[in-house]
């Protein structure tokens, strides 16, 4: 007679330490074997898209710094862009640069997060600092910027809330140079190492066309090969003038679209950042920030769908106008809650360690993910 | 030293009672107490971080005031737990951690029990851990602690092999099971160490040094995996399981989970160093005997014990904070289709170089 078992059901949060906020994943376990993986979300959520219909339009724009409270830079400067391409403003050069400098120091310290977090899953104590001390250096010049250290409301709609300090063009570059061989330092103590390899080559691995289906965006969907980046597929604000390349994941340790190439995609991106930010640093013009910040903002009649490029993926808003001071809907596409949604698919079959692994690659926010 | 006790105290038994426990009272605790503040320190100088620096110079007695939080907790019992096998567990594991050091040579004349079967002994009464970590795990009623015992009992035990496979081709190398004996022969100088090929002589020696440093590493690996520390802390994996099988334990249970993995840590160390690298042996000559000093010889070999000890538990805390951990199928694989058939080579090759 064959011994009877059964499936054991294992709650994953909301309480755990590697759940990157408050997830609860209801594992289905065949011994300590994944069957399923049921994400149970809303622990977080706070109404933000119901919240900004009773806001005026520049009000939204601290709500939107809440959803991935890692890239609140970006978030601003996508809802920024929805506003200014329903209002047809045009910013100043200036502003146009500081933006970018913005938003690509965001990405950096966005990924240094990520892949902080993703040796610390599986059990990587020291680099997690070592990258939490480098990004401390670029909170400090968002702090110089606009005082805040990590819900900045910075980027206004036609404009930014204060100019940059005087000093800020120096630090950058220093930051830049100081920041360049970290990344090599990294390489060295978690990407090529042979255990962190064995964690996360050919683990929870998703081919393109499924990474398609999904609508993964952003460096998950690179990892699985395909190199579109809205930066250069949409370009939005001034990215057509600057040189970088789009990094893919080719599966160098194991299969394209595993665990370790979205985690080495984001180690790729933090370089090519930085190029952009030696780029823009250099050509930043003399202006106001704040002289096509509009009186009233009060766009016409009609609806946008504005997307960016956002460090987890396409951050899209889509806005409803009715022509009054408030926004009729703000919708938001988050790129983590797009993300999770694959979780299943990409735990069937591995070990419980792994789903942490995986969790740790695909680099979800809750923030974001329940909004 | 214990015919000295036997003289003044007059029953055996007793002065049986006390050698055994004064490694407990004399070294263990405030071994424990010194290696978390280490191990803190350690951490956080990797990690470019001060560590504790409130409590006392540079936060030296960071550990006595944790210990003092932890003796104010409320123990607290689930209410779903099996009472008194969660009562008994970490006693058990602190008593199977700290018995290995009733048999551990810290100089020549201070040894808790000079036993014959010393190092069957360890290796025989180390494994009462796995049976206290099953219990904690299993009257936990918790299925993060379930896991984690279940791997560390499959880890250890895996792991146990190897071990003792190495150990055993060192056993007929020396021809002894005494830890004591062990170290007398390995006297004089590093270059009658073990790990340098014993006491042997000319070309034997030279041939059997690459195959005592591979034992050497297996030991160091599978040791490291019996003591669950990083890489292979995956029964603790605290991202993973929490903090595995002592969950949901609080208080001073928690502490003797914690005393007893520092204890362990200091035990297989303390085996490395006896059985590879000449035990409480100065690696040359003692001040003692150039002074004329007799007195000063074994106190010289005590440093020199924790020395060497210390160093290795150093090396634990170095990897611990710099490796990521394997997942519990991959480290079934390196015990079983690596380390086992290469300690089991390796205990042929040196059976046969013994012969020789």
């Amino acid at each position: 007679m064959a011994l009877q078992t059964e499936e054991m059901v294992l709650n994953m949060g909301p309480q755990h330490p590697s759940t990157h906020g408050v997830l609860r994943l209801e594992l289905i376990l065949d011994g300590e074997v994944v069957v399923d993986v049921i994400p149970h979300l809303g622990y977080l959520h706070r109404c933000f898209e119901k919240h900004s219909e009773s806001m005026t339009y520049p009000q939204v724009i601290p709500y939107t710094d809440r959803m991935d409270y890692l890239a609140s830079m970006s978030n601003n400067l996508g809802y920024a862009i929805a506003v200014e391409r329903m209002m047809n403003i045009e910013v100043p050069e200036r502003v146009e640069y500081i933006r970018v400098i913005m938003a690509e120091l965001q990405r950096i310290a966005s990924h240094m997060v990520a892949v902080a977090t993703n040796g610390l899953d599986i059990g990587a104590f020291t680099p997690f600092l070592y990258l939490f001390r480098d990004r401390e250096k670029i909170l400090s010049l968002f702090e110089m910027t606009c005082g805040a250290r990590l819900l900045y409301n910075y980027i206004w709609i036609g404009g930014l809330s204060h100019d940059i300090h005087p000093d800020f063009l120096r630090l950058t570059k220093e930051f830049i140079e100081y920041y360049k061989p970290k990344i090599d330092e990294i390489n060295d103590l978690l990407s090529f190492n042979k255990i962190f390899i064995e964690r996360t080559a050919n683990v929870g691995i998703i081919p393109l066309d499924s990474a398609i289906s999904y609508g993964f965006t952003g460096p998950n969907l690179r990892a699985s090969g395909l190199a579109f980046d809205l930066r250069r597929e949409d370009p939005y604000s001034i990215y057509d003038r600057f040189d970088f390349d789009i990094p893919v994941g080719e599966g160098l340790q194991g299969t394209v679209g595993d665990s370790w190439d979205r985690y080495f995609v984001r180690i790729l991106e933090m370089k090519e950042s930085l190029k952009i930010l030696e780029q823009a640093v250099d050509q930043v013009p003399d202006g106001n920030v704040k002289s096509a910040i509009p009186k009233r903002i009060k766009p016409p009649v009609g609806n946008i769908y504005s997307r960016t490029e956002n460090p987890r993926g396409e951050l899209g808003y889509f806005i409803i106008s009715d022509g009054t001071l408030n926004p009729f809907r703000v919708k938001v596409r988050a790129p983590s809650f797009v993300s999770l949604s694959a979780m299943g698919e990409l735990c069937k079959g591995h070990l419980v360690a792994d789903v942490i692994a995986v969790l740790g690659s695909i680099d979800i926010v809750l923030g974001e993910v329940d909004r | 030293m214990y015919n000295f006790l036997v003289d003044i105290l007059g029953n055996e038994i007793i002065v049986m009672i006390i050698t055994a426990s004064l490694p407990l009272f004399l070294f263990v605790i405030p071994f424990a107490l010194v290696a978390v503040y280490a191990e803190r320190k350690v951490s956080a100088h990797m990690q470019d971080r001060l560590g504790p620096m409130r409590v006392g110079y540079h936060g030296l007695l960071q550990t006595v005031a944790d210990i003092l939080k932890l003796f104010q907790k409320e123990d607290i019992v689930t209410e779903k737990a099996d009472k008194s096998l969660f009562n008994i567990a970490p006693f058990l594991v602190f008593a199977g951690s700290y018995a290995a050091f009733a048999a551990l040579p810290f100089s020549s004349i201070f040894i808790g029990t000079n036993t014959d079967i010393g190092l069957f002994y360890i290796i025989a009464i180390s494994s009462l851990v796995v049976a206290g970590i099953l219990m904690a795990g299993w009257a936990s009623n918790n299925k993060y602690s379930l896991l984690g015992a279940m791997r560390s009992a499959a880890q250890i035990i895996s792991y146990e092999i190897p071990t003792a496979l190495v150990i055993l081709s060192l056993v007929m190398f020396t021809g002894t099971l005494n830890l004591h004996t062990m170290s007398e022969l390995q006297t004089s100088s590093f270059l009658n160490w073990n790990i340098l090929g014993g006491s042997e002589t000319g070309i034997i020696k030279i041939i059997l040094i690459p195959f005592m440093l591979i034992g050497c590493l297996i030991l160091f690996i599978s040791t490291l995996a019996e003591v669950n520390r990083t890489p292979f802390d995956i029964p603790e994996a605290e991202s993973e399981l929490v903090a595995g099988f002592h969950t949901e334990y609080s208080g001073m249970k928690f502490a003797m989970f914690f005393l007893s993995e520092y204890a362990n840590m200091f035990a297989v160390s303390a085996i490395i160093t006896s059985v590879f690298f000449g035990g409480y042996q100065s690696p040359f000559g003692y001040l003692g005997d150039l002074a004329g000093i007799d007195w000063l010889v074994p106190i010289e070999q005590l440093f020199w014990f924790s020395a060497k000890g210390l160093f290795f538990v150093f090396v634990q805390m170095w990897l611990r904070w710099t490796l990521p951990r394997l997942r519990v199928d991959q480290l079934m694989t390196v015990c079983w289709k690596y380390l086992i058939p290469y300690s089991f080579v390796n205990l042929i090759i040196i059976g046969i170089i013994t012969l020789l």
